[in-house]
């Protein structure tokens, strides 16, 4: 700072001579807290779902996995055609069923037409046995979804029961636990799966004819078995990684200080910090889960027949590619689709809901 | 570093073990043992079996003769053909390799380049446009992009021949296997970079007077590249297992057209071999893996 | 040569983002002697750092300066070619930072970030910049330079790597350096050490110092001027005798009030009410106004004038205007003229 002299004095502003003397009043609480302007506070899940909304992308598919569910539930009470249905007409087999293409109908349909009968039309066409393509495709959304719905609850509660126990009782335990988990981490995964899908069809057998779980195939059953085995490893570290670095966070040690006891503490600031990155990881889990079972499919280790998933529609309509791709575009269509939406539901999600970029 | 790099190799070498134990033991839970008689479609093939495998002996001993056997690289015989694994898997696994190693050069040096220009470019058209991109082919299955480019470029277009033998064409199959891991490397380097960029050792490289060029060469690559060198061993494991696929899909005559068929036709010995083959390659890339992200950061304790 | 250093004449440096604008330095003016240290005391978001930052023209994206001149030597800073701003980088004027952990490249070695700013700024070869590394880490009293030059930041304490990044800085002798809250990642006792480092060397090396801190404690022994931000605008400036003894704004005199001290009976302590400006939606008029008791209606709307209030000494606040208070040559004090 330079010393002062005459001619370092700031410019007076010429404005500056006609102050009011009025305005040398205090101000008042009121107006000063006019002038302050402060951000709402909100709540962490609030902020994050605002945020979720505002993203475009995450709305959409949400918007498109909605309408993808509602499309699942109801088609099947509007088409009238069963998924394993071999379509008659009039009660007779009809050989020029098979293989249509989309929105065309058969010899014998159309004499149905002509009578002036309605035929419920086929909108993705006829496959090779004369089953209604489209409400295939429809039930292997169906299944693919579930699948991939319940294999991720299978990983979330055994990799959340398993992660707590391990990351809050800690000592000993923890450490043989994790050594379990790092054994089954380093088996390569899609390797055991397939060898176990490969026995467990044999084990199985025929041990679940007559049960409510025989129509999904042994297959299927092998692989939520294999899920629960091998999947979960990821989830329950992450779960115990969470559970550690909040059990040692300054704030439960306030907590504490403050009189709080375990439950309250575990309630209250455990869980709610856990849960978002739990949650974020099952959703996308799930298209995950989808890959996997569409490439089991492909490969010939999927649902049995007759009952349809996108992979093993897939898979089957590999054959005669050339001369009915359409067979092949939708259900892969639809894999991507599910997919595609649940990455960005999942991204949106983990964008919203990460602290680090609160504004 | 060295008591690090044994100690992993040891865990390396259990895992193996571990793996082979139960892949062998869950073969022999089916009933009946995967050799009984019906399974093999010829008497010879059967006493070959018999003899290989030695199926005379109770189970466990059968194990560790199977375990001596593979290490002297003695597979056994498939039960459909009776042809020695060994000689299928050395001879297709070449193939295979061909196709992977290619995939995961490209996967690589794509994905670095387009991540690192998405981070350096970010919020311009470039960067968009591999969100874009990316975002598409993170969520595509290798086996419908395989079906799909097949379709369009082979039997459409006709750009690209079918692949044969005598006249192998790896463009679409390298494409199909390379695309997702690309996509994923890219979004990795990527918020790697971003990471690394906001970092304040880039600002006392800027301030020491440091040009841009020389700070994101030197100071940035370096640690943004850590994450992406322990992605290499999932990488190669989407690999090996994205190979199964679209060598089926594109009839290409490697280890993973044998393996899928081996899986349709029951073909149990050529199952376990193969298995344990494929397994083992994955284990030994991950130990790869972890070894050179140790030797990358300097940071990690070696614990 | 002339005494005046630096001269930052009307600085505006904003960031702007999706939401608007964020005007982290709202039009400060100051200047820095030779042989001086100046202290810019602040609390999170005042600008200080900002500032800093802007002399150097390192500022994240996307952070620019959008008025303003930063008078360095003739030549001004903020108009400089990026080629000219590089070297006088490192060379003539440094700067540290607070976090001395995360301000090292955790993947090189020290002695490799050492000698990189040495071989960058001045012509030695490999050897003659080791010897010029192991000569500063002497100098900041590092124990054992041949062994430290070898090792990896996260191996050394956090005194050591802070002493590390001084050695850094002033490898090249600059003119000028920065120290951007060099203390606050310390321990008190270490603390005391880097401050007693910093003033011995500006002595040796004839080096001004810009200080930048939060922490009173450390203005009051270390600096010759003190300059008070708030929300990217100077409250006042002038000698630490007069700023601490005749402070002519409100926030100094909060500042100085929030101090608990040692020798008074047990009181509640008196912090300063209210939250920091949003410096997104900058209110007009005085930007202290809202958390000041003694604000008055013109404060809420137009900014006041800086007018010397003592002979090194200058605050901004509409108080001094409406008591009177004002400087004019004459009264008593050495002047020019």
């Amino acid at each position: 700072m330079s010393e002062y002299t005459p001619d370092t004095v700031p410019v007076k502003k010429p404005l500056s001579m006609q102050l009011d003397p009025a305005r040398f009043e205090p101000a008042t609480a009121e107006e000063k807290a006019q002038h302050d302007v402060m951000r709402e506070s909100t709540t962490f899940f609030r902020d994050g779902m605002r945020r979720l909304f505002k993203n475009p992308l995450a709305v959409m598919s949400i918007v498109v996995l909605l309408l993808l569910l509602v499309t699942i539930f109801v088609a099947p009470m509007i088409v009238p055609y069963g998924y394993s249905e071999v379509i008659r007409v009039n009660g007779q087999r009809d050989r020029s069923l098979t293989n249509m293409r989309p929105f065309t109908y058969s010899v014998m349909e159309q004499e149905k037409l002509d009578a002036g009968e309605y035929v419920f039309p086929h909108i993705f066409g006829t496959d090779e046995l004369g089953r209604d393509y489209f409400i295939r495709v429809i039930f292997g959304a169906r299944v693919s979804l579930a699948v991939g719905f319940f294999a991720s609850i299978i990983v979330l509660v055994i990799g959340l029961l398993y992660g707590s126990i391990s990351g809050y009782v800690g000592g000993k335990t923890d450490i043989i636990m994790m050594r379990v988990v790092d054994v089954i981490y380093s088996l390569p995964d899609t390797l055991m799966v397939i060898l176990l899908s490969v026995v467990l069809q044999q084990v199985l057998g025929d041990s679940l004819q007559g049960t409510a779980l025989a129509a999904l195939g042994n297959n299927m059953i092998s692989m939520f078995i294999v899920f629960g085995l091998l999947y979960w490893v990821g989830m329950a570290r992450l779960v115990r990684g969470q559970i550690l670095s909040i059990k040692n966070n300054e704030y439960v040690l306030a907590a504490r200080a403050l009189g709080a006891g375990a439950g309250r503490i575990i309630r209250k600031h455990i869980l709610p910090n856990c849960m978002s990155v739990i949650f974020i990881s099952t959703a996308l889990q799930i298209p995950s889960a989808i890959f996997t079972e569409s490439f089991l499919s492909f490969i010939g280790l999927g649902v049995q027949a007759p009952m349809p998933s996108l992979g093993s529609l897939a898979n089957m309509a590999r054959g005669g590619m050339q001369i009915y791709p359409y067979k092949m575009l939708f259900p892969a269509l639809g894999i991507c689709l599910i997919v595609l939406s649940f990455n960005l539901l999942g991204d949106g999600l983990r964008d919203a809901f990460d602290p680090k970029l609160r504004r | 570093m060295l008591k690090y790099a044994i100690k992993r190799i040891l865990l390396a070498i259990v895992t193996i073990f571990i793996i082979s134990a139960i892949t062998f033991f869950a073969m022999n839970a089916i009933p009946g043992g995967p050799f009984a008689k019906e399974k093999a479609p010829e008497p010879r093939i059967q006493a070959v079996l018999e003899e290989r495998f030695n199926l005379d002996k109770p189970v466990g001993e059968q194990f560790f003769l199977y375990l001596r056997n593979l290490v002297q690289g003695d597979f056994g015989v498939s039960l459909k053909t009776g042809r020695e694994i060994s000689s299928t898997i050395s001879s297709s696994f070449a193939i295979s390799a061909r196709l992977g190693g290619t995939a995961v050069l490209v996967a690589l040096v794509f994905g670095l380049l387009f991540g690192s220009l998405a981070a350096l470019r970010r919020g311009g058209w470039p960067d968009r446009m591999i969100i874009f991109f990316t975002t598409l082919f993170v969520a595509v299955p290798s086996f419908i992009l395989a079906t799909l480019l097949l379709l369009v470029f082979s039997f459409t277009l006709g750009w690209f021949k079918v692949w044969s033998i005598t006249d192998p064409n790896y463009t679409l199959p390298v494409i199909s296997l390379a695309l997702y891991p690309m996509a994923y490397i890219t979004r990795l380097t990527k918020s790697s970079m971003l990471d690394v960029l906001g970092q304040d050792y880039i600002r006392t490289a800027r301030a020491k007077g440091i040009s841009d060029q020389v700070v994101i060469a030197k100071h940035a690559l370096r640690n943004a590249l850590i994450p992406v060198v322990t992605y290499v061993g999932p990488l190669t494991a989407y690999i090996l297992t994205g190979s199964l696929v679209v060598e089926t899909v594109f009839t290409i005559g490697g280890l993973g057209t044998h393996f899928v068929t081996a899986i349709n036709n029951r073909d149990y010995s050529m199952i376990m071999g193969t298995t344990i083959f494929l397994a083992t390659l994955m284990v030994i890339m991950t130990l790869i893996s972890d070894l050179l992200y140790k030797a990358i950061d300097p940071r990690i304790s070696f614990d | 040569m002339s005494q005046t250093l630096l001269q930052v004449k009307d600085l505006h440096t904003i960031f702007p983002i999706e939401s608007g604008e964020v005007r982290a330095v709202n039009g400060i003016n100051f200047s820095l002697d030779r042989g001086k240290v100046l202290g810019i005391v602040g609390e999170s978001g005042s600008g200080k750092s900002v500032t800093a930052y802007s002399i150097l023209r390192i500022l994240d994206n996307p952070g620019k300066i959008s008025q303003g001149e930063i008078l360095f030597e003739e030549e001004d800073i903020v108009r400089m070619p990026p080629g000219r701003i590089r070297q006088i980088r490192g060379d003539k004027i440094s700067i540290i930072f607070q976090d001395p952990m995360t301000s090292l490249n955790p993947v090189f070695t020290v002695g490799n970030q050492l000698t990189e700013a040495i071989r960058l700024h001045t012509r030695r070869n490999r050897r003659q910049a080791r010897e010029r590394a192991l000569e500063m880490l002497r100098l900041v009293g590092v124990n054992e330079p041949a062994k430290r030059l070898k090792q990896y930041p996260h191996q050394l304490s956090g005194g050591m790597r802070q002493r590390v990044m001084i050695a850094m800085a002033m490898a090249c002798e600059p003119d000028i350096l920065i120290a951007d809250e060099p203390t606050t990642a310390l321990d008190v006792t270490i603390q005391a050490q880097i401050l007693e480092l910093m003033l011995e060397l500006k002595d040796k090396l004839g080096m001004s110092i810009i200080m930048i801190t939060h922490d009173l404690g450390v203005i009051a022994e270390m600096c010759d001027e003190i300059i008070v931000m708030y929300a990217g605008r100077i409250c006042e400036r002038g000698t630490a005798e007069e700023i601490f003894y005749n402070p002519r704004h409100e926030y100094t005199k909060g500042l100085l009030r929030s101090i608990p001290k040692i020798t008074v009976g047990h009181e509640k302590l008196t912090p300063i009410g209210g939250s920091p400006v949003d410096l997104l939606n900058m209110p007009s008029g005085c930007a202290f106004s809202a958390r000041c008791d003694q604000a008055m209606k013109v404060c809420l709307t137009q900014q006041p004038e800086e007018i010397w209030v003592a002979k090194d000494h200058l605050a901004s606040c509409w108080l001094n205007i409406r008591d009177g208070v004002r400087y004019e040559a004459g009264e008593g004090g050495g002047t020019n003229g």
